[in-house]
């Protein structure tokens, strides 16, 4: 039997098991410390994706590699560490390419599940939109790099009965990869094969033919936070009077699905049109801006100079700017094409096309349509956005509740359950 | 299912997969695919783990490099001194681009970060050999001779020491002369113990440029109950614009191997390795001769200096490009022959090292400095220096200048007073340690060098490297040559350094483009702060701290970088090359 050691955490005093992993230490004792590579048969610990920093001793260090000794002093939640752990956490989004509701993994991904745990609703860096292949050549699986957060987890563990490795880092710095050994994973048995697409903290490992779908509320990750309290602080806007606001919509380089899904309140949209009246929107078939509105909603990124222009305008109308849904806060699904030149996709799509008529094959240019640009950018590449309301649509409880919000300051929570990329 | 450590244990064979990788590398010119089979057989490895080792070497390569592979350095040093025309040069005259081979298969061109020779540039390897002080008319004849079939080895240069200064009054630690043996026949007079008091006394720290007292380390080794231990040397010398390493190897190689073998004694090792860096097998063949000299000696071996029953012998092992190599665990794993990513702090070298066992790793200049404290005594020792910080400094002096090359200074000599013995040019702001180390502007100048750092006295500790600028130099393009070496040589296997260097370059460029405002600067400091708290070894951790550190020191500077018609609302965004792309298909 070890013997025991008192340590504290954010305080309080603890009597635990000398040299065990900290992180199992805090996790035994209902402390919540977000982790992605962490995994407990895993030793030494993997100690890659840096989500568990702390601050042990006054230094800044990971949870998942620390032994906890006597006198261990450990702080997890100050407002710093809360900072610093969310911003690695925006990081790996902004690194890879993830689309969630493209994902075989949302609702059961860890990444995802920890960006709701923290209340990611958009990442303060730009997205990198590296090009990165899926790899479809493995005899059980596919290979999605664009989804890899490079935790390290299946290189470690998973090697094949004669104890060889299918997974190794290739390159290095921002080129690393996980490299797949095709004749070696071709020598997994099925069980090993679905057990690298579990330990797989994301969906970068899909193994063909098993289908992890599972409908919206059933999914691993869907209702229940695994903190006590989940997501405290909510900025109140105080407002005293209720008076009527004027808000404005558009739908930029978006599906209308955000739109279609703020109509879905039913019958509360009633209610609604007693407090806010709309301007310039889809919904009122409003051109032009006829005053100064107190929101504007945005749905979409920009994808074309007309975009720009019109984001712009609505910067320049209204007092307060909510990107609503993935494409507006990072760019979301157009992006797809971010990582590819945009001659590869004009010339895909008008000239190489299968479906074209023949001889009828230019790529439109014209005056009078809008440009389109090199990329997809996001809302807040071009002007200062205030809010974001994440979600692929989100939620219409939730703009709701969130724009009632950020107009007359009133309370309310959102639930876990609500907050959702897909 | 238990993945215990057994499983990172490699085969000790394996530690031979860099040798037998530069082998291929040097006799065909790249790995191919039958190689890596090969290689994965020998070592019972998947074929995918041997090609994780060669993609993480600069200098391995999976393609062709041409018969003859040159590599240009693109230090900020070679940049100031003249590297874009070379560069050009070199393209015309072997018609290849870079990161290609010409089609004729003849010249190969690749970039690579600062080769150690930053006295002398611009500077390039060929087939490895130096070539020093390049200038459009030599890179012309150069070429041409290669041409012609002369073997780049006859042609090469034999890099100058450049040793510039020395400390009057014999009070020189290393640039004496030395003669072989005479430390460790100390040895057996003082005993291990012995060694611990001398090197506590002298308060020698690693010269690595982490400064952790030598003797501590030594002395948690000594204690460590496994066996083998062994000694490791750090040649690594990948801070861009340092060369003192180079220098001591070259001239001193005799104290080196003698520290090496002092440690080895001090802890009971059995043997040492000398980790050389790739960029410097120019020197290799010199260290070899003088560690063969040793043996023949009987100075290394079997009773190793004349010492009963201690074993001990030193061999080389060599870098393949990579500057995180330089860090203690990652060079570890590279000497095992694995690909360079340093270790957790689960376990520390001197507890768990190379193969898993008890490891001292020490730099070149801390072993060189260890032997000559034994040979001269520590009480001789600390009378050279300033209370505190005892002793001698090699400090690696390049870019504006008159007389660039190494300086063993006392400690406690003011920054102004380097600059007047290299003869600065209009200095404006230093590079103190390396990109990774701090960004200092002359107006501190008054400041001292020495180890008292950390006690808050403001002196400036320097790890060797020492770069000047004048105020030509544009310091956002400074600061971005820093972020491309940082952004290439991190390994990618924390979050924070893989991501956020690229992250940060991207912002840079956001700033050279006139793009930015004054939240772009509070973001890219809160950025760095968060790499620097939360990396997993200190080159993610260092990788921002002189541009954190040059945006408070320069701050009018960077105000004049910023888009002044910002209006906190609307962001500058080019229009014009955001549609470049589309304008192509106006008919
Ligand atoms: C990214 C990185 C690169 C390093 N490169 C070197 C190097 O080239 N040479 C060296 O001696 N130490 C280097 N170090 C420091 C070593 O990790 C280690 O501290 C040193 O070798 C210990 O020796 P010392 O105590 O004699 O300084 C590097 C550290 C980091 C984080
Ligand atoms: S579900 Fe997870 S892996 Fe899939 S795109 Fe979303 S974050 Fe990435
Ligand atoms: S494939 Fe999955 S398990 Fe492997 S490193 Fe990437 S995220 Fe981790
Ligand atoms: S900080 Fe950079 S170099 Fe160091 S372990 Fe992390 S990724 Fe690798
Ligand atoms: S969970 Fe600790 S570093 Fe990943």
């Amino acid at each position: 039997m070890a013997s025991k050691v008192n340590i504290t955490i954010d305080g309080k005093n603890f009597l635990v098991e000398e040299g065990k992993n900290l992180m199992q230490v805090a996790k035994e004792n209902g402390i919540f410390i977000p982790s992605l590579c962490y995994f407990e048969h895993i030793e030494p610990p993997l100690g890659t994706c840096r989500v568990c920093t702390c601050k042990i001793n006054g230094k800044f260090g990971p949870a998942c590699t620390e032994k906890v000794s006597e006198g261990l002093k450990v702080e997890v939640n100050d407002p710093e560490l809360k900072d610093t752990r969310k911003a690695l956490v925006e990081m790996m989004f902004a690194e890879g390419n993830h689309i969630c509701p493209a994902c075989e993994k949302s609702g059961n991904c860890d990444l995802q599940h920890m960006g709701y745990e923290l209340g990611i609703a958009s990442t303060r860096f730009q997205h990198l939109f590296k090009d990165r292949i899926i790899d479809f050549q493995p005899t059980r699986m596919v290979m999605e790099h664009n989804r890899c957060i490079k935790c390290l987890r299946c290189v470690v563990d998973v090697v094949t009965d004669e104890g060889k490795k299918v997974f190794t880092y290739q390159n290095r710095g921002n080129e690393t990869y996980v490299g797949v050994d095709y004749e070696q994973e071709a020598k997994l048995t099925e069980e090993q094969a679905i057990n690298a697409m579990k330990i797989c903290p994301t969906g970068a490992i899909i193994v063909r033919g098993v289908s992890i779908a599972e409908p919206f509320g059933n999914r691993k990750f869907d209702m229940q936070s695994v903190q006590k309290k989940y997501s405290e602080e909510i900025p109140k806007h105080k407002e005293s009077q209720i008076t009527k606001k004027r808000i404005a919509t558009v739908s930029l380089a978006g599906c209308f699905g955000c739109h279609m899904s703020m109509l879905d309140i039913d019958a509360e949209l009633l209610d609604l049109i007693e407090l806010v009246s709309f301007d310039k929107s889809p919904l009122t078939d409003f051109k032009n801006f006829t005053t100064r509105c107190h929101l504007g909603i945005i749905e979409g990124g920009c994808c074309n100079d007309e975009n720009i222009e019109t984001l712009r305008k609505f910067r320049e109308n209204c007092d307060v700017l909510v990107a609503i849904g993935e494409c507006s806060i990072w760019g979301g699904l157009p992006t797809l094409r971010n990582s590819i030149p945009l001659g590869e996709c004009l010339d895909e799509a008008y000239l190489n096309c299968l479906t074209n008529e023949p001889g009828n094959n230019i790529v439109p240019y014209d005056e009078d349509l809008p440009k389109i640009l090199d990329r997809v950018y996001a809302c807040n590449e071009i002007v200062k956005i205030d809010y974001y309301i994440p979600g692929c649509p989100p939620d219409a409880n939730i703009i709701w509740k969130s724009i009632k919000n950020i107009l007359w300051g009133e309370e309310y929570s959102i639930l876990y359950s609500e907050f959702k990329y897909d | 299912m238990n993945n215990g450590i057994e499983k990172r244990i490699p085969d000790p064979s394996q530690t031979q997969m860099l040798n037998r990788l530069w082998e291929l590398q040097k006799s065909n010119g790249y790995i191919h695919d039958d190689d890596i089979k090969e290689l994965a057989h020998l070592f019972n490895l998947s074929a995918v783990e041997v090609e994780g080792v060669v993609s993480f070497y600069h200098f391995f390569h999976r393609k062709p490099t041409g018969k003859y592979t040159i590599y240009l350095n693109n230090s900020i040093i070679a940049d100031i001194k003249g590297f874009h025309r070379i560069k050009e040069t070199l393209e015309r005259e072997t018609s290849a681009t870079f990161e290609s081979v010409d089609r004729t298969g003849t010249f190969g061109l690749f970039l690579t970060p600062c080769i150690g020779l930053s006295d002398q540039e611009p500077s390039a390897l060929i087939n490895f050999y130096p070539f020093i002080n390049l200038n459009v008319s030599r890179v012309k004849d150069i070429i041409a001779k290669l041409k012609n079939g002369v073997l780049p080895e006859t042609i090469c240069d034999a890099p100058a020491d450049n040793i510039r200064y020395t400390p009057a009054s014999g009070k020189s630690v290393f640039f004496k002369e030395f003669i072989p043996g005479t430390a460790i026949a100390k040895l057996t007079d003082i005993q291990p113990l012995g060694v611990i008091e001398e090197l506590k006394k002298s308060e020698l720290a690693g010269r690595g440029g982490a400064y952790y007292p030598t003797w501590k380390k030594w002395n948690a080794a000594k204690v460590q109950a496994a066996s083998p231990k062994y000694v490791v040397c750090n040649a690594d010398e990948g801070e861009p614009g340092t060369f003192k390493d180079r220098v001591l190897m070259n001239t001193q190689a005799q104290s080196l191997i003698e520290g090496m073998i002092i440690c080895g004694y001090t802890i009971g090792a059995a043997y040492g390795i000398v980790y050389l860096r790739g960029e410097y097998w120019w020197l290799k063949n010199k260290l070899d001769e003088a560690i063969n000299d040793y043996r023949s000696k009987g100075l290394l071996g079997k009773n190793c200096g004349g010492i009963n029953d201690f074993d001990f012998d030193i061999r080389i092992q060599m870098g393949a490009g990579s500057y995180v190599c330089g860090e203690e665990t990652a060079l570890l794993e590279s000497l095992e022959g694995k690909r360079g990513e340093p270790r957790t702090k689960w376990f520390f070298p001197v507890e768990r090292g190379y193969l898993q066992q008890p490891t001292i790793i020490n730099n070149v200049e801390t072993f060189c400095a260890a032997a000559r404290i034994i040979e001269m005594s520590a009480d001789q020792y600390i009378k050279i220096g300033i209370a505190g910080s005892p002793g001698t400094k090699l400090i690696s002096v390049s870019g504006d200048c008159q007389l660039p090359g190494i300086y063993e200074i006392e400690w406690g000599m003011t920054i102004e007073e380097l600059l007047q013995l290299c003869k600065a040019d209009d200095p404006y702001y230093m590079q103190v340690s390396g990109p990774s180390g701090e960004c200092i502007s002359v107006e501190e100048k008054f400041r001292r060098i020495s180890m008292l750092d950390l006690l808050g006295q403001k002196d400036i500790r320097c790890g060797g490297s020492f770069m000047i600028f004048n105020k030509q130099r544009d310091l956002v393009k400074v600061l971005l040559n820093f972020s491309e070496f940082f952004k290439n040589e991190s390994c990618g296997i924390c979050t924070p350094c893989r991501a956020g260097s690229f992250i940060i370059q991207r912002k840079l460029e956001r700033l050279d483009n006139g793009l930015a405002n004054e939240a772009d600067l509070e973001e890219l400091k809160s950025w760095g702060t968060i790499m620097r708290n939360t990396s997993r070894c200190g080159l993610g951790k260092t990788a921002t701290s002189s541009l954190i550190m040059a945006m408070d020191k320069f701050h009018d500077y960077f105000e004049t970088k910023l888009d002044k018609n910002f209006d906190g609302l609307n962001l500058k965004f080019d229009m014009n090359a955001a549609t470049k792309d589309y304008e192509e298909y106006k008919i």
